[in-house]
């Protein structure tokens, strides 16, 4: 099958190494657990427990409001002890909603939707079940998987790309999943390209990982309609504008959805969720985890219940050995820093990084030398010098006028820029900036709209009176003058 | 467990970088000068390393005084080497037996006017060294085309470290019979153009010219170290050269007795200087592929109208300083395509669903 070269991308140090190389291994339950009611991207689950409940494996929690949402359920057996704010994973460590769950040890499951043939479901059967199950989009980017499907509804999909590339340095979750599981990913491919009437289904894994293509290639053979390609390993083959461009050559026009070029892009921990959701009825209530970096002790890989916090996955794997400069949640190149290590682990985590000063290459920032290498490495092909200049100088329109929007927030420019300038940081200040000028500007026009549709009322009624109204002040007016 | 507090200012990913740095690649290219200045040296003797040593003193005191005048960290910012790299390649152009005053009043000139003038490293429009040879070209041509003949080190007739000395800093003109005319002359004096035997020399660099530019060879070899591990990008030279050389070939194939073919265009002159350390200053070079491409191949092109139809044998400055002040326009107009989006940025239109093989 022919590979598709997309636009520009670098070569980061893999370092993985250190976790590839160990099987998945078993967290034991936590003491706590702490569920946080938005994980996903979209509005924010509603709770349905209270405090004080018990509550079984598997039970939902809180149910998905809104069009693009999700459910989160009960990862293990136990009590709701509290239903508030607790430290979100993210780096503003503010608080999210989440409820904090006691386990009571027993792993006791609830009753689940009895197993079918998963192959006899109608593809909304199948997109009800993975909604149900809370399943969102194991990459990082969490978004629902059930709105993808149903966006298959709407576009023609002939080609479903499973991501296997896990471009990210450091990450190793999607590699141990393929050795390991590679038959249910297998089958959660074949029923996701069920769910989607697509075709054919490419699951596209980097030259970096020869056991994993090993693996799926052998789980994969029985099925024609699934191809095991290997693409090469350059960040950022696992964005899906790029995994897309590689495997089928056709680029994602501006502004739309990879559906409406006739693609769907699904990660392969998606794919795994999607078969125990299917077929056991099971919903989405742990993952693999990459606990790694040069400051943790023992790095692997662990399955987790979601909810569990940041600090038991690193004392379960020896704690540090130096104080790391930079704990983050999600790889290197795009993950954020964490808060605080009682930030708990959720859906769309795929990492837990301890980076030491040494690996981070850090540097104090220095002149821009116009040396055009992060344009070189721009995947989108923007010219981020040009940006950055504009967003220091507040010109965020400029900015926005030379394709800020377009930015993946991929970090290339900042990864391989010598004067170590923080581009990505400034392009996030940037786009951020540019979404609340549009909002700001949407308000503004809707303000405006019901004002003018205001006066048109008031008008329209002030004439329909006036037409009543019997033509005495005419006279007056000629008496006046 | 080792403790770990939180950095409570957030910092954005990427949180990993590359190994590359400003001093690093400063130190590269002055390693890649390293050849041509090790050539200069031995074939024009102590002198040359005087007004080595002097361009980088006047271009480091310079950068040093600019800096605490503007209040800037002086150590920071000198740190980063680029003042030295200035202070080489300056000192390259220049005569090998200038008079002291020359490489120290170049090297000021161009860190103060050249570049900070326009806010330091990284702000400035032209190439600080070549505005500064321009600069000294015209204010004084008898210095600046005082050519002398190689005569090697510790060869009979080089001069020992004390008569390097008394040339470096004693003033007044040179003998007569050291001064001789480059393999460029002929273009504007007339007279046979160097071929056979003649053009090795002109790479192996054992003719009269600036102090590192004349040996072709060294400066390939350090501009092949700068394109390999890619401080600088292949476009720049791959365009110049090639501009050059084709044009020169077809008026060559016109009438070759008023036109050298290409060789002596490539070998002599700066041309092999500019095309892998001057042109490929990034500061005043575009920054998309194609870009650099137009601006290598203008370079080249100046480069032959200048040496042909112009009033001084070699062009390089000036075609460098044009094409920096080019630059702008075409960074404006070149830029590359957006994903998803056509050359004009308008989005791709729904194309039917096929794959584009």
């Amino acid at each position: 099958m022919k590979i598709f070269r997309f636009r520009g991308g670098i070569h980061p140090e893999g370092n993985k190494d250190p976790t590839a190389c160990h099987p998945i291994a078993r967290l034991p339950l936590p003491k706590r657990l702490y569920i946080p009611l938005q994980q996903h991207i979209g509005e924010p689950a509603a709770p349905e427990v209270k405090v004080g409940d018990h509550v079984l494996k598997g039970q939902r929690l809180a149910r998905h409001q809104g069009s693009v949402s999700a459910p989160v359920h009960a990862p293990t057996s136990g009590t709701v002890i509290a239903i508030g704010d607790h430290m979100a994973p993210h780096p503003s460590g503010l608080p999210v909603q989440t409820i904090t769950l006691e386990p009571d040890g027993e792993e006791r499951w609830i009753e689940t939707e009895p197993a079918v043939d998963p192959f006899s479901l109608t593809r909304a059967e199948v997109a009800a079940r993975v909604r149900d199950a809370g399943i969102v989009g194991l990459g990082g980017a969490a978004f629902p998987a059930a709105v993808k499907l149903d966006a298959g509804n709407r576009h023609p999909i002939d080609t479903l790309i499973i991501n296997g590339g896990e471009c990210e340095p450091y990450l190793t979750c999607d590699d141990r999943l393929m050795r390991e599981g590679a038959g249910y990913v297998v089958e959660g491919v074949r029923l996701i390209a069920n769910g989607l009437g697509a075709k054919r289904a490419v699951i596209a894994i980097e030259d970096n990982k020869p056991e994993a293509l090993e693996a799926m290639r052998v789980a994969a053979a029985a099925h024609p309609g699934i191809r095991v390609l290997r693409v090469p390993s350059r960040y950022p083959m696992g964005s899906e504008k790029q995994l897309v461009t590689t495997v089928t050559g056709r680029e994602i026009p501006a502004g739309k959805l990879s559906a409406e070029i006739g693609v769907s892009v699904h990660n392969v921990g998606t794919a795994l969720a999607v078969c125990r959701a299917v077929r056991f009825g099971k919903p989405l209530v742990s993952r693999v985890v990459t606990v790694g970096g040069g400051a943790i002790r023992n790095p692997r890989n662990v399955v987790v219940p979601i909810g569990t916090p940041a600090a038991d996955l690193v004392e379960f794997c020896g704690g540090f050995t130096v104080t790391p400069t930079r704990v983050l949640m999600g790889g290197p190149m795009m993950g954020q820093v964490l808060p605080g290590l009682e930030a708990p682990v959720v859906k769309g985590t795929s990492g837990i990084i301890a980076l030491t000063a040494a690996e981070a290459h850090a540097s104090s920032e220095r002149a821009c030398l116009h040396c055009g290498r992060c344009v070189d490495v721009c995947p989108v092909g923007l010219v981020p010098l040009e940006l950055a200049a504009r967003v220091r100088a507040g010109r965020i329109d400029d900015a926005a006028e030379l394709g800020m929007g377009d930015c993946l927030s991929c970090g290339c420019c900042a990864y391989v820029c010598p004067a170590h300038l923080p581009l990505a940081h400034l392009f996030n200040y940037a786009k951020g900036e540019i979404a609340a000028r549009r909002e700001a500007q949407r308000k503004a026009e809707e303000t405006r709209k019901l004002a003018e549709a205001r006066r048109l009322r008031l008008a329209a009624e002030a004439a329909a009176k006036a037409a009543r109204r019997p033509a005495r002040p005419t006279e007056k007016a000629e008496t006046e003058s | 467990m080792t403790s770990w507090t939180p950095n409570r200012s957030p910092v954005a990913a990427p949180h990993v970088h590359g190994r590359a740095n400003v001093p690093q690649v400063m130190r590269t290219v002055l390693l890649a000068l390293l050849p041509a200045t090790a050539t200069g040296v031995w074939l024009f003797g102590w002198p040359a390393l005087n007004t080595v040593l002097l361009a980088i003193a006047g271009c480091v005191a310079a950068e040093a005084a600019a800096l605490a005048i503007g209040r800037r960290p002086v150590g920071h910012t000198l740190a980063d080497g680029s003042a030295v790299v200035t202070g080489l390649i300056l000192a390259l152009c220049l005569p090998p037996w200038a008079p002291w005053w020359l490489p120290l009043l170049g090297g000021a000139f161009a860190i103060v006017v050249g570049k900070q003038v326009f806010g330091g490293l990284g702000q400035n429009v032209l190439n600080p060294a070549m505005l500064a040879r321009v600069a000294l070209l015209v204010s004084f041509p008898l210095e600046m085309t005082a050519w002398v003949a190689p005569q090697p080190l510790f060869s009979a007739a080089a001069p020992g470290l004390v008569e390097g000395l008394a040339i470096t800093f004693g003033g007044g003109p040179l003998p007569d019979a050291v001064s001789s005319a480059t393999a460029l002359a002929p273009l504007k004096l007339g007279g046979d153009f160097a071929a056979g035997e003649a053009l090795l020399a002109l790479a192996l660099g054992t003719v009269p010219g600036s102090l590192g530019e004349t040996s072709a060879l060294a400066l390939l070899a350090g501009g092949a170290l700068l394109v390999a591990r890619r401080i600088v990008p292949w476009q720049i030279p791959a365009a110049l050269l090639g501009t050059l050389a084709l044009l020169a070939a077809l008026f060559n194939q016109i009438d070759p007795a008023h036109y050298p073919g290409p060789l002596l265009h490539l070998l002599g002159g700066s041309a092999m200087m500019c095309a892998f350390f001057i042109a490929t200053d990034p500061v005043g070079a575009p920054v998309s592929p194609l870009g650099r491409a137009i601006f290598g191949a203008g370079i080249g092109a100046l480069i032959y109208v200048i040496r042909t139809w112009g009033g001084y044998p070699e062009g390089v400055a000036f075609a460098v300083l044009l094409m920096n002040a080019a630059t702008p326009l075409i960074d404006r107009l070149v830029r590359p395509r957006r994903y998803g989006r056509l050359r004009t940025g308008a989005p791709l239109p729904l194309a039917p669903k096929e794959d584009g093989r």
